[in-house]
């Protein structure tokens, strides 16, 4: 039961994180149909500046809690950055180009910052310090589930909550689902759409930079390619769940962690990839449009 | 007819001209809308009524001519501007075929035509500071009084797309509404409504002339409903006017019976 347990806790802090990552995809792709190829990316500079600016904060004096926090701030503003100034270099021009431009676009954001980093950081696995604090409450339970973990969880939880109320009652919410569902029409009532946009894209960025310095600090490690990876689940988790929808992405990441999760502790590590790819072929063979994605009948 | 003595032009156009290659849509066209005034646009279909709604309101950016709003901050052309920029000035429209935000209830339909005439940012919803809090709260109330003067409130939390034909178009014509407009252009209003239906818009938009001190463009192929309520009546054919005065006039003018009632008569 233990271990079942662990499993599943672990699962969880896996779909969180992949949640985190494929709301961006979903939120970009629900208001320009773009799969955003280069928001692992913007994931993984997250995670470097937020190693860079602990790095600092940690010479400078500060301990513990204090350099998670203004580490992940430095993040979220550093990430939120680039995602701005990606969609309005590299898809905003292509904004009324046939799809498979700005997807090219995309793909060649995402190998340009993956080399930028390479070479204006490292090829090597950096470390990572471990910024979440272990917590006394949890020694009793430390075989089950770590600080980290309970972290992730419900700082996830936290941040997903208040982006269902931002999304569902606030002004600029309202905006951004008038956007997703009738551009036209959304700028004929007086909203203006590229701020929309651009602000979609700085939503996303921030989720995927909190993402990525939560998991940077439990796992220990970071490289230039772990965006690329997480990319790609995320990407995975959102088309499981219906790309486009919110709530389709979370429940997507969930299962996406909990599949890899449980393959990983009952089968091996090795057909960890295996499952959730397996996972994915199944749900678009029965489910094209996703779990929870609305499969709109096609007019012939 | 005009039964307000404000005789001060909301919307002047001048030689408004609109290419598409080759093809001249709109050619040298002229307008003027005065303060609280309903006028109608009439003409055969292809005429270029569509072309000259979607150049006034931004979606086009016509080729030569003048279109100025006069604001309450003074006149302003606005020819170019970004269809956001035209509502935020004060001209909102409704469409021949239905758009509605269909995943959106009623209320909150009508709520994002207030997005323009209010401002809280991103930092401000998350905070909630009573600045914010307040805005919301009067937005979603002045969105409902809309509603009850269209006569939709029971229908407030219904998903727009649940709603029947003729009350998506009132919906359509609650959101424009809502930003406040000085001038409103209706495409097509009563387009599949039933004679009930239309007797009951035809009331509707003079209420909203009478009450609100809007005024009303509308391009209408329902001629009776045309010639009820318009103040003034614009011909076009061929994307050029042909014709412009009282309903009285325009019935009587033999361009206007050669190049579009005529037609009628022998369909």
């Amino acid at each position: 039961m233990d271990y079942f347990l662990q499993l599943f806790l672990s699962g969880l802090t896996k779909g969180s994180i992949y949640a985190l990552i494929a709301l961006g995809y979903t939120m970009v792709y629900g208001i320009i149909q773009l799969i955003n190829f280069a928001h692992g990316e913007i994931y993984m500079i997250g995670a470097f500046t937020a190693l860079i600016v602990a790095s600092v904060l940690t010479i400078l004096g500060f301990s513990g809690l204090s350099i998670l926090i203004l580490a992940g701030i430095a993040a979220v503003i550093y990430s939120s950055a680039y995602g701005y100034t990606m969609e309005k270099i590299a898809y905003r021009p292509l904004r009324n180009a046939p799809r498979l431009s700005p997807l090219i676009s995309a793909i060649g954001m995402s190998i340009f910052l993956q080399n930028y980093v390479l070479l204006a950081q490292t090829s090597d696995f950096l470390p990572f310090p471990a910024l979440i604090p272990e917590f006394e409450f949890l020694k009793p339970v430390s075989h089950i589930m770590s600080s980290a973990e309970l972290v992730i969880i419900l700082s996830s939880a936290v941040i997903m909550v208040l982006l269902t109320f931002f999304i569902k009652f606030t002004r600029m919410g309202k905006a951004m689902r008038a956007t997703a569902q009738d551009k036209k029409m959304a700028r004929l009532v007086g909203i203006d759409v590229d701020k929309v946009i651009s602000l979609t894209f700085i939503v996303g960025s921030s989720l995927a930079a909190l993402g990525g310095i939560l998991i940077a600090s439990h796992i220990g490690q970071i490289n230039f390619y772990i965006g690329f990876i997480a990319g790609i689940k995320a990407f995975t988790a959102a088309v499981l769940g219906g790309i486009g929808s919110i709530p389709g992405a979370v429940l997507g990441a969930l299962i996406l962690g909990w599949t890899e999760s449980f393959a990983t502790g009952y089968v091996s590590s090795d057909y960890e990839d295996v499952f959730a790819f397996a996972l994915l072929v199944l749900i678009l063979i029965f489910r094209p449009a996703g779990i929870l994605g609305k499969s709109s009948a096609q007019k012939v | 007819m005009k039964q307000n003595d404000q005789t001060l032009p909301v919307l002047e156009v001048k030689g408004l001209t609109m290419d598409f290659g080759g093809l001249r849509a709109v050619d040298h066209v002229d307008m003027e809308i005065q303060n609280g005034e309903i006028v109608a646009l009439i003409g055969p279909n292809g005429a270029g009524k569509t072309t000259f709604f979607n150049c006034i309101t931004g979606i086009y950016t016509p080729t030569s001519g003048d279109i100025i709003v006069h604001t309450k901050f003074g006149e302003k052309r606005i020819n170019g501007k970004k269809p956001n920029q035209v509502t935020e000035l004060g001209l909102a429209r409704t469409f021949q075929n239905i758009r509605l935000f269909p995943n959106m209830t009623v209320l909150e339909n009508v709520m994002i035509g207030r997005h323009c005439r209010t401002k809280a940012k991103v930092i401000g919803a998350l905070l909630r500071d009573p600045g914010t809090r307040k805005e919301e709260k009067d937005a979603a109330a002045v969105s409902y009084g809309i509603l009850e003067k269209i006569g939709l409130t029971h229908l407030a939390n219904e998903m727009a797309s649940n709603l029947p034909y003729g009350a998506q178009r009132k919906l359509e014509i609650a959101r424009a509404l809502a930003t406040e407009p000085v001038l409103l252009l209706l495409d097509e209003p009563a387009a599949g409504m039933n004679p009930q239906e239309t007797e009951e818009l035809t009331g509707l938009i003079r209420e909203i002339r009478d009450q609100d001190k809007i005024a009303i463009l509308l391009i209408e192929h329902d001629m009776k409903l045309v010639m009820n309520l318009s103040d003034r009546i614009y011909v076009m054919d061929h994307g050029q006017r042909i014709a412009a005065g009282t309903p009285m006039e325009i019935k009587n003018n033999p361009e206007v019976i050669k190049a579009y009632l005529g037609e009628e008569a022998d369909a």
